[in-house]
């Protein structure tokens, strides 16, 4: 292995400049995609996001993205989710809902392999998964199922996780405050923490929406 | 031209093939008085054991020599398979028992970029089933074979190079009774040249005209219409585990056989399968069955090997398995098959089926599935599970959490307030939904979103009537 081939590697971080714009997906965030390497979700490689727990934006920060693989007909599959991805909210941010599959693993490490599986496949547009454990060589396995495939995978995971080292190639800390969504960047390749950034959610999904149906059919979005 | 396979391992593969050389083997023919080894594996050769022994002579060099007796109708039935497998090669197929295939392959030289190619495939093929085979491919079909049974290997093209590659070949390429081939011997004939080289009306009487016209059918002169082998509509494959098995991974190296049996057989009708059947054999009639159900139709060896394995390291068997049989009693047509031209991986659904069985042959049917949205006022009834890729009802979008609970969950009231871990924040808007007794539930709620100290968001409603109680619905994600 030389150098050069060892530098292509998604996994290496490396600090002081930003690599070369590589394959991403636009957050639907301007503020976000300007923090991020390449302007959006890195795809073929790992995004954690660490929450305090759900209900606090989580969700929505990916949603745009989300919505618009669906429309690119790419499959989004949702493993171990906590709750049911509830349709009428799914399709409402503007998710194509038979481009969505829900795996439902029983034991703990069905959920890793079935993670794994669904990023090396190479089918699925994105992986959204709640591992419901994973020390850093699992980590370091789904980062590598996600190069394989070149899938975008999203770990949610809890902010409790944040002092352990993670082979992801992007890692967020998403706290509600008081001016919206705060989103701060842990770790980024080849750049520093940064953050926080602000967002409403709320707000874009529901711009999402009025990209996608006539204006009039929507209830006013939270002021 | 026609390629005919000659097998002179068969009796003894149809009981070795399922596994990797094992214990000194030797198979004995039928007949009762002083029984001779007609074929022996590796183990036993290496102790000494020859074909055409007598069975006590060969346990005499071998004390633990298994000896079993040979089984035409399992050589038949291989046979018959293999017929069917080769079909993908070409539809002219015919079978020579007791162990020759003869295949007509003038019209698919192109196709697999010549006879050498060819040949190589269908005897690389061969191998990967556990079968050792011999080649000879010649303009006439009776000479293909014998040309095989003789194993010359070779590739005889024209009339002049028939007649030369004919005439070195011994006698016992004809399957003659043992009678006639001895009185042929006394005449001092050693090779079918020295019986063409007869006169054809002496050689007829002394020995009947079927030798002289197989003579004639073998160099051309006279015409030799076969009857083609019908590949079957179903498929059934038994093997034997030449030692019992408990591992999956040996279960698997004998699978792999049969599974390739049968993606021999689909190529050749252009169908796939949709369900598998997998019957592991024990002891005493003893049987394990395994189920496979496809989401869409497949012929893709691998494919079909991997949904077998997860689906097998899920099985506990209770005794060790002797033998395995996999059926396929119903072939289905393969929908058009597509591929991305830059062989790109792409969001294509035969991509996802595959990852949707390798999902539900490990984690259950159930535990893999799609959503979708229904018309209907109650929240909870507003989704469904369903198959993945189904297209449902379009519906205008509406204020919803996107995590639904499975169950609403009772909340707190304190001071007049819902409390989850702290006070709730209601925002000032409510949603009304009301529903009556005509369909199916009796409900009326006023929904609110929610926030708590923290600032998480969450969907909750107050019952309109009885206790009028507070609920936990939904989160915001």
């Amino acid at each position: 292995m030389n150098l050069d081939h060892l530098l292509q590697r998604p996994d290496l971080w490396r600090g002081g400049r930003m690599p070369p714009a590589t394959d991403s997906l636009p957050t639907g965030y301007p503020e976000l995609d300007g923090l991020l390497p390449g302007g959006g979700w890195p795809r073929g490689a790992l995004t954690e996001i660490l929450t305090s727990r759900e209900g606090v934006g989580a969700l929505g920060l990916v949603m745009p993205a989300l919505a618009r693989l669906s429309r690119d007909r790419r499959w989004l599959a949702w493993v171990s989710p906590p709750y049911i991805p509830y349709a009428p909210a799914l399709a409402s941010a503007g998710v194509d809902l038979s481009r969505v599959l829900l795996v439902h693993p029983r034991a703990g490490s069905d959920g890793l392999w079935a993670v794994e599986q669904t990023l090396r496949s190479g089918t699925c547009g994105a992986v959204l998964a709640w591992p419901a454990a994973g020390d850093s060589r699992t980590l370091r396995r789904l980062q590598l199922a996600a190069e394989a495939g070149r899938t975008w995978g999203v770990l949610f995971r809890s902010e409790r996780m944040a002092e352990r080292p993670s082979p992801a190639a992007l890692r967020l800390q998403v706290t509600p405050e008081r001016d919206g969504t705060a989103v701060r960047i842990l770790k980024r390749r080849g750049g520093w923490a940064a953050g926080p950034v602000y967002l409403d959610a709320d707000h874009v999904v529901a711009q999402c929406e009025s990209a996608l149906v006539a204006p009039g059919g929507i209830r006013p979005g939270r002021a | 031209m026609w390629l005919s396979a000659n097998l002179p391992w068969l009796p003894l593969e149809v009981f070795v093939r399922g596994g990797r050389d094992g214990a000194p083997l030797a198979i004995s023919s039928a007949a009762g008085h002083g029984p001779q080894v007609v074929a022996c594996n590796q183990a036993a050769r290496r102790l000494g054991v020859r074909t055409g022994m007598t069975v006590g002579a060969a346990q005499a060099l071998a004390a633990d020599l298994q000896v079993q007796p040979r089984d035409s109708i399992r050589e038949r039935r291989a046979l018959e398979r293999l017929a069917a497998w080769a079909g993908q090669f070409t539809p002219v197929i015919s079978l020579e028992p007791p162990a020759t295939l003869l295949m007509e392959v003038e019209g698919s030289l192109n196709l697999f970029g010549g006879a050498g190619r060819l040949q190589r495939r269908v005897m690389d093929g061969l191998a990967a089933l556990g079968y050792q085979a011999q080649l000879a491919s010649a303009p006439t079909p009776l000479a293909a074979v014998w040309l095989a049974r003789a194993g010359e290997g070779v590739g005889v093209q024209g009339q002049g190079a028939l007649v030369k590659a004919l005439v070195r070949l011994p006698l016992d390429v004809l399957d003659l009774e043992a009678a006639q081939l001895a009185r042929l011997q006394g005449m001092g004939l050693e090779n079918l040249g020295d019986c063409l080289r007869l006169p054809r009306d002496g050689l007829a009487r002394r020995l009947g005209p079927a030798l002289v016209e197989a003579l004639d059918r073998a160099l051309g002169r006279q015409a030799d219409p076969r009857t083609r082998f019908v590949p079957p509509a179903r498929f059934d494959s038994r093997l034997i585990l030449p030692a019992e098995v408990l591992e999956v991974d040996a279960l698997l190296f004998a699978l792999r056989r049969l599974v390739l049996e049968l993606t021999g057989l689909l190529q050749a009708r252009l169908e796939g399968v949709q369900s598998l059947q997998l019957r592991l054999f024990h002891q005493a009639e003893q049987a394990t069955d395994v189920a496979l159900q496809l989401t869409a139709p497949s012929r893709d060896a691998r494919h079909l090997l991997d949904l077998l394995r997860v689906r097998l390291e899920r099985v506990a068997l209770p005794l060790p398995v002797r033998e395995i049989e996999l059926s396929a009693p119903t072939l289905t047509a393969l929908p058009g098959e597509t591929r991305d031209w830059v062989g790109a991986v792409t969001g294509g659904n035969s991509n996802v089926n595959a990852l949707i069985e390798q999902l539900q042959a490990r984690l259950g049917e159930k535990a893999v599935h799609g959503v979708c949205q229904i018309a209907e006022h109650r929240p909870e009834y507003a989704w469904q599970a369903c198959d993945p890729g189904t297209v449902g009802a379009t519906l205008q979008p509406v204020r919803r959490p996107l995590w639904l609970l499975p169950d609403p969950v009772a909340l707190q009231v304190r001071a007049g307030q819902p409390w989850l871990a702290g006070p709730l924040t209601l925002e000032p808007e409510c949603e009304r939904i009301e529903s009556g007794w005509w369909d199916g539930g009796d409900m009326a709620r006023d929904y609110f979103i929610a926030s708590d100290p923290q600032g998480a968001r969450f969907w909750i409603y107050r019952e309109l009537r009885g206790a009028r109680a507070w609920f936990l619905q939904g989160v915001f994600g």
